[in-house]
């Protein structure tokens, strides 16, 4: 946790970045940065789908419909916030040379993301039916 | 100038991932628009319209400025941490108002 912490005083802090280790090739730099911004479309594709799902079903019931909202753009919050802890995490072990670090969080995400599309689907049809 | 281009064509890739990222920004922008002037015009729809907005227009001038230090510095310097927060924030804010619409 205290990791954590440090990695957050360091989006705002980024002299921290620089002073450890040797810059990298900046090819790497570049790639881990359109990384970054991958991980920020899925951000946002996650957040227009809470938007979608609110306003393009509109017969679903008051409580599915917004549960469903809130956790596609619950998901879109973590993911971009885990877009810049792993971006600077990852900064981080291309200065000292160390192995990129690890993360359960891609295989998270799609279970929930399979998820909310099976309850899209039975809430869909039972909605549809009732 | 053509001599020291990197045949990997790094920074054009990444320049192209920032257009990409904006482009998903717009949709998200825009649906936040509409749904928050969907058949009301209430003073808050309209606050929330103008906020999705400003988030949209903050998101550009980020992505713009990056694109341009990419354009014109060879090699390009690394991303700025301080703008990578801001662009995640971006998002952040822009869910958060998305939520605020929903309920």
């Amino acid at each position: 946790m205290s990791e954590f912490v440090r990695n957050v005083r360091l989006w705002f802090a980024p002299e921290g970045v620089r002073q450890e280790g040797v810059t990298p090739d900046y090819r790497f730099s570049l790639a881990n940065e359109r990384t970054f911004l991958a991980w920020l479309r899925t951000a946002l594709a996650l957040i227009g789908g809470g938007f979608a799902v609110d306003q393009f079903l509109p017969d679903l019931r008051w409580g599915w419909r917004v549960g469903l909202a809130l956790a596609l753009l619950a998901a879109g919050v973590l993911c971009s916030l885990r877009a810049v802890n792993h971006w600077v995490r990852c900064e981080r072990a291309m200065r000292r040379g160390e192995d990129l670090p690890v993360s359960r969080f891609p295989a998270l995400l799609g279970v929930l993301v399979a998820v909310v599309a099976v309850a899209m689907v039975v809430v869909v049809l039972v909605g549809w039916e009732g | 100038m053509s001599g020291d281009r990197d045949p990997g064509l790094q920074p054009e890739r990444t320049r192209l991932a920032w257009r990409r990222t904006t482009l998903s920004s717009t949709v998200a922008a825009v649906l936040g628009m509409k749904a928050a002037l969907h058949g009301d015009t209430s003073a808050s729809a309209i606050a929330a319209c103008a906020a999705c907005g400003g988030l949209w227009l903050g998101f550009l001038v980020l992505a713009h400025h990056r694109i341009r230090v990419l354009a014109s510095t060879t090699p390009p310097p690394a991303l700025h941490p301080r703008r990578a927060t801001a662009a995640a924030l971006c998002t952040v804010a822009l869910a958060v108002c998305a939520a605020a619409l929903v309920i």
